[in-house]
């Protein structure tokens, strides 16, 4: 009998991570593919509408190009869709992000001054400065995630609370100013270059690397989709449901204070109404556009990714190109909704349902 | 006393007691002046709050309101001042475009069961996003209707001035709680926010409530449009830019629960009266900063939820452990 548990036991002990194969790093059916083709087809787009777009220059040191600044716009969203994957995989939404930023980046940009006005308090040092930030946007995230996964508050409201407090909270740190610095090393983290390519490239890839491992190379992003799938299977199953769902909130509270450094080091300044704003949807629709539904359950950071750098060459694209430069909403709303048509089962059946006769007429002349 | 009232109760009791706080404090909260602004101030808010309420008790959620809020305002200006319409049928077109709006999105919900929160937020950029392309400009609008609208007035004998804003949004809550609790659409919504499946079975037609409530929603974010048009006699794309979150804010803290199937249209109106009623309250202080009007709502929504949340798991609200409500998760 010990010896028959044994046997049972073995083999899912030498495999303590499920199914992990580099060739499954685009994991989803043919979504990945429809994904990727959505980023080419704009792509070229863009590059129809301007022959330069592809073209990448050396200029002082520096990448050059609107490739370049697709990348580099692009990282803020891809930092913020990796915490907002998570959570969504767990069937939750965090609408905080954009607050969070702001607050994040006002945290920053104030103890930063008090270190440029003289201060000799360690705490004010840029790397101090920044760890504080970055521990601010984590305890905004623990507070999202007692509220979903302790007193079990819906997700969009639970968010919904630190959306609308957490820019009177940033507008509170910085007294209602939008300070300004000029420490480099927190300028650093927005306009530097490694290599010629933009500092926020580096952050936002390592991020998206670390993030990937850490669920991917573990079981974490499992019980993740297990908890996103049914809450209350995971739990009989022994999968401590709240403490998956505090974690996820808190890694989407650090990736957003992150994305509010990168955003305050590019401006040079915090401000707590505009930094950040909007920035949750486009978060939520990256999300989305890579495949991860609403509804939870199966989760792929690097396809968010790739939803991300689809918002932000649209963007780009619509910057450059003579068209109305007030129309980027408009055709922000139809991608987003060509998108879900493309996913939605319920669309496909109405489209196979309407081309049905004519498939009758071709079997009736053959 | 019925349980389910309790919310409702809860909300008039904060409501009353910060009334009395600012009554006590400046004694014009006691004068028809404040009390008429507050309801001019409101009006688009809480015309909006009040559709609002409809979809978020059938389970659902509307996130388009303040973009259709400005989209009408831009719409009126531009067809009534550029192309000279007669501004009673650019009403009533912008009304039909608001109505169609608003059922495409149902349509969207509930044949393509895409989350209704997706739906109505690509309906946000939409309507935002055709305001821009219209203009980006505020333009002021002259016409004489508009000055006539503006010459309705109440005037009470301490110079309280009864807008016809203020006459609108109280029609409209008349409107609200009469299709709410005495009509057959009214109950087939809280049946559908109850639980839809059971709805379902027993005959009530799903589909046909769902895409209604989405209806409404936008006919009503179409017509607060108009009522801000008319009271600010211009149209300006960048108005309203995150009504929804104050509007979704205000329906909670009037009592509804999100999980839908309970809510009061009575308890939005007060919802949307009492972040007015702190607003007034700054202004007539001075010394306050005006971010505390955000930390405020957040407490006040917090304190809410977080009663609600007392009343309907009150024996294990600790338990770490504890596990979600099942079956119950239409919304996105």
């Amino acid at each position: 009998m010990v010896e028959m548990e044994k046997q049972v036991l073995a083999p899912v002990n030498e495999h303590k991570v499920p199914n992990f194969r580099w060739s499954n790093i685009f994991r989803g059916d043919n979504r990945a593919l429809w994904t990727l083709l959505a980023l080419i087809i704009i792509l070229i787009v863009d590059r129809m509408v301007s022959p330069t777009f592809f073209t990448i220059r050396m200029v002082n040191g520096r990448l050059t190009g609107s490739l370049i600044n697709t990348l580099d716009g692009a990282a803020p969203i891809i930092l913020l869709s990796i915490g907002m994957t998570l959570v969504i995989a767990t069937k939750g939404v965090d609408l905080s992000v954009g607050a969070v930023m702001a607050i994040c980046a006002a945290v920053a940009a104030v103890l930063i001054n008090r270190h440029e006005a003289g201060s000799d308090n360690i705490l004010y040092y840029p790397g101090f400065v920044i760890l504080i930030a970055i521990l601010a946007g984590a305890l905004c995230g623990l507070w999202n995630g007692i509220l979903v996964a302790l007193f079990d508050i819906q997700p969009i409201i639970a968010t919904l609370i630190l959306m609308v407090a957490g820019r009177g909270i940033a507008q509170m740190i910085t007294e209602g100013q939008s300070p300004t610095f000029t420490d480099e090393t927190l300028a650093y983290i927005g306009q530097g270059t490694i290599f010629g390519m933009p500092f926020p490239v580096y952050v936002a890839g390592i991020a998206l690397v670390v993030v990937f491992l850490l669920v991917r190379r573990t079981a974490l992003g499992l019980l993740i989709e297990s908890v996103g799938i049914n809450s209350k299977a995971s739990h009989y199953t022994g999968v401590n449901a709240a403490s998956i769902k505090l974690f996820v909130y808190i890694i989407s509270g650090i990736c957003a204070a992150i994305a509010g450094l990168v955003v305050a080091g590019e401006n040079t300044y915090a401000d707590p109404h505009t930094a950040g704003q909007w920035s949750e949807l486009d978060a939520i629709v990256a999300v989305v556009i890579g495949g991860t539904l609403l509804s939870g359950g199966r989760f792929n950071l690097l396809l968010s990714a790739v939803g991300a750098l689809i918002i932000q060459s649209l963007r780009i694209g619509l910057y450059i190109s003579d068209l109305h430069p007030n129309a980027n909403l408009v055709v922000k709303a139809i991608v987003i909704l060509l998108v879900l048509l493309l996913q939605s089962k319920e669309f496909k059946q109405t489209i196979g349902r309407l081309f049905k006769p004519i498939l009758k007429l071709k079997a009736i002349f053959k | 006393m019925k349980s389910r009232f309790f919310p409702l109760l809860i909300t008039f009791l904060v409501f009353i007691a910060i009334y009395a706080f600012c009554y006590y404090h400046f004694s014009s909260f006691g004068s028809m002046r404040v009390v008429c602004n507050l309801l001019r101030d409101n009006a688009h808010l809480g015309i909006a709050a009040i559709g609002m309420t409809f979809v978020i008790i059938s389970g659902g959620i509307d996130l388009s309101v303040g973009s259709v809020i400005a989209f009408t305002g831009v719409f009126c200006a531009l067809m009534i001042t550029r192309e000279g319409m007669d501004p009673r049928l650019v009403f009533a077109i912008v009304l039909g475009m608001g109505t169609i709006f608003g059922a495409v999105m149902g349509v969207f919900i509930y044949y393509l069961k895409i989350p209704a929160f997706i739906v109505t937020l690509s309906g946000m950029f939409l309507a935002r996003g055709m305001a821009y392309v219209l203009t980006t400009e505020s333009i002021r609008i002259t016409h004489p209707l508009y000055i006539r609208v503006s010459k309705l007035v109440y005037i009470f004998p301490d110079k309280g001035r009864f807008t016809f804003a203020a006459g609108a949004f109280l029609a409209v809550l008349v409107l609200g709680i009469y299709i709410a609790h005495f009509t057959r659409f009214g109950r087939n919504v809280y049946a559908i926010g109850g639980n839809d499946t059971a709805a379902l079975m027993m005959g009530v037609p799903v589909g046909r409530t769902t895409i209604m409530v989405y209806t409404l929603s936008s006919f009503l974010a179409t017509f607060a449009g108009i009522v801000l048009s008319l009271a600010k006699r211009s149209g300006d794309s960048t108005i309203t830019v995150g009504a929804e979150m104050d509007v979704i804010a205000a329906v909670v803290i009037g009592g509804t629960l999100l999980t839908g199937g309970v809510g009061y249209v009575i308890g939005t109106f007060i919802g949307v009266l009492l972040p007015g009623v702190i607003r007034t309250y700054l202004t007539l202080d001075g010394s306050l900063s005006p971010w505390w009007i955000k930390i405020v709502i957040g407490v006040l929504l917090f304190g809410f939820i977080a009663m609600q949340k007392l009343l309907s798991t009150r024996p294990k609200l600790f338990s770490f452990r504890r596990q979600t409500r099942p079956a119950n998760v239409s919304t996105a």
